[in-house]
């Protein structure tokens, strides 16, 4: 297939169209602007919508109304400003509605920094809205990933009705590299049984969030949380790496994934037992396939560029008593040197265990 | 026998009214009903529902509804008209949902042009949790939350909705209007189905904010409230056009 230099944030803007987009409204921040702007020249030129809105709070708003309505819409933007987006995430969780938010990191808390970061795995995967709820949340690790992603993404919150975050970062979002854009690889999904249309020969219907009785609102979660466990069951996604007979496997997702496992190949080299695990579903967690490993691997590093966050998933995924965590705030990626020596570090006190 | 009046088909039969005796709701429902009627748009119609004593609307309405987070509703409004440019999208909100907590939602509704129509029922208090402070809340007015009386010093000054948005070069057309007597009623009437024409038309946002009795907040009776929106409501906030567009309605 063609390859060509593609700059993540412009991969996630034409993939959105590619897989049928028909709706972006969206506010500027670094670093993920490019898509806004990108997807400003294409869209109204071919008759799909395009809102330069006067907050992330009307942006999301806006994703709602279209996403009740019939359309397929995305809106993105980066960290406090996904921070604005909370109310309504949670009222589309509830109302089931399908929207795609792109989500490129950068430094917090408060206003942080520009520089890239991944100190919002808890924002997308916890989650900052009211109530029992989940997004999916789709975290690559090169454009060609964005892209693949993207479409994946406008599929999975049409077939559960759900919102789902591709979760990347400011190194992702402005880096260029070899990549192909694809046509939309996934059916279409019928919607007609929910979406609002106007009543035309039938009586009403409407999409809320309210329960006037405990025992209706009760219902509504366990039917959301049927929803999450089929999610669960069906849509996990990583990748690992020697991981058959590592005495340490280190965990990593998103850009920096890749350093890991170029350290972790590395270490190989130098003869150290040592395998990479990388979560691409960071929501649902393959909680399954770490708990299988953890069987044999009783040693974890969770590398992430944040103080300590993903972490707390593999802790309760492993159960494993030493789960360390190398990271720091924002701006240089961990380098391999630093990571192998991390490794060294921590399988020294295997190998002086067991001598 | 010529039938004069019934219930407009856009309104739910056999349904609950949980509305509080003498409040103006009722009425300012079934006048857009009314008007969805006139113009044969409940199969064509998505409604954005407010939170507050609106939030219950789509339990009165026959008309595809939307429940909007409080304030959010011109902005889930125009997601539902920027890709539906042919549906009727109308808000139904109170005035502390409007003006206060979705300010800059409402302003860039009309700021933007957008092609919706908006009704915005104004009883001075956020009605639904109790009788509170809202943003129309008339200086001295004693609400659970000013319980010496609204002080501009510390409360500032209620703010005048309508005449707002008719500032906003994308407004089509801005009026107040009263349910307090059967000729404000009628006005009501008319000014409503203006606010829907002009979207019809695609002319631009239009707008209504109606006065509205809320006798149970006001700890008055029906009638004292019709007074008191007579005697102290319309002297802040004055009964009229204030944009039209089609320089047809005065």
């Amino acid at each position: 297939m063609k390859q060509e230099l593609i700059k993540g944030n412009i991969a996630i803007a034409q993939s959105a169209f590619d897989a049928g987009c028909d709706s972006y409204f969206g506010y500027p921040i670094t670093p993920q602007t490019e898509i806004g702007e990108y997807l400003s020249r294409i869209m109204p030129k071919n008759n799909r919508a395009y809102v330069c809105c006067e907050s992330e709070i009307a942006s999301i708003n806006m994703c709602i109304g279209a996403a009740a309505s019939g359309g397929h819409p995305m809106t993105s933007s980066a960290s406090c400003a996904i921070a604005l987006m909370q109310e309504g995430l949670s009222y589309a969780c509830a109302q089931e509605l399908p929207i795609v938010i792109a989500s490129v990191m950068r430094a917090g808390p408060g206003l942080g920094n520009i520089y890239p970061s991944q100190a919002d795995y808890n924002q997308a995967v916890k989650g900052g809205g009211n109530g029992d709820y989940h997004i999916i949340v789709l975290a690559p690790s090169n454009v060609q990933e964005c892209i693949n992603f993207t479409h994946k993404a406008f599929y999975l919150a049409q077939k559960y009705r759900n919102p789902v975050f591709i979760l990347a970062d400011g190194l992702l979002g402005q880096m260029m590299e070899p990549a192909s854009f694809i046509e939309h690889p996934y059916e279409k999904i019928d919607n007609s049984s929910w979406v609002l249309t106007g009543a035309k020969g039938r009586s009403s219907k409407f999409i809320r969030s309210l329960s006037e009785k405990e025992a209706q609102h009760n219902e509504h979660v366990y039917k959301l949380f049927e929803k999450y466990k089929k999610i669960e069951e069906n849509e996990v996604m990583y990748d690992e790496n020697f991981t058959d007979d590592a005495d340490l496997i280190v965990v990593s997702f998103g850009s920096l994934s890749r350093n890991v496992k170029a350290a972790v190949k590395e270490a190989r080299r130098q003869g150290l037992k040592v395998g990479s695990f990388t979560p691409k579903t960071l929501y649902p967690f393959p909680t399954q396939r770490l708990r299988e490993l953890s069987r044999r691997t009783k040693k974890f590093i969770v590398a992430e560029m944040n103080m300590g966050q993903m972490i707390n998933d593999v802790i309760v995924a492993t159960r494993c008593e030493d789960v360390r965590h190398i990271g720091r705030p924002a701006g240089n990626w961990l380098d391999i040197d630093e990571i192998i020596g991390e490794i060294k570090t921590t399988l020294g006190d295997v190998y002086a265990a067991s001598i | 026998m010529q039938q004069v009046f019934k219930i407009p088909d856009s309104l739910k039969k056999n349904t609950e009214y949980t509305f509080c005796p003498g409040c103006g709701h009722g009425v300012a429902v079934r006048l857009l009903c009314q008007a969805i009627d006139d113009f044969n748009l409940r199969e064509n119609a998505i409604c954005m529902v407010g939170v507050g004593c609106t939030a219950f609307l789509y339990h009165f309405l026959d008309i595809d509804a939307l429940e909007c987070p409080h304030g959010r509703a011109t902005a889930e409004g125009t997601g539902v008209k920027r890709i539906n440019p042919d549906k009727f999208v109308f808000t139904y909100q109170g005035d502390g949902d409007y003006a206060a907590i979705g300010m800059t939602e409402s302003m860039y509704a009309g700021i933007r042009g957008e092609n919706l129509t908006t009704i915005c029922v104004n009883n001075t208090n956020y009605g639904m949790t109790g009788g509170q402070m809202g943003p129309t809340t008339l200086i001295g007015q004693v609400t659970t939350t000013t319980p010496y009386g609204r002080d501009e010093k510390l409360n500032g000054y209620p703010v005048k909705i309508a005449e707002q948005v008719a500032q906003y070069k994308g407004t089509a057309f801005s009026a107040r209007v009263s349910l307090d007597s059967v000729p404000n009623i009628i006005k009501a009437q008319a000014a409503i189905k203006k606010a829907c024409e002009v979207q019809i038309k695609k002319l631009g946002y239009g707008f209504v904010e109606i006065l509205s009795p809320c006798p149970t907040n006001w700890k008055m009776t029906p009638e004292q409230a019709n007074e008191h929106i007579r005697e102290n409501m319309m002297k802040e906030y004055p009964l009229g056009v204030f944009k039209d567009v089609t320089g047809e309605m005065k």
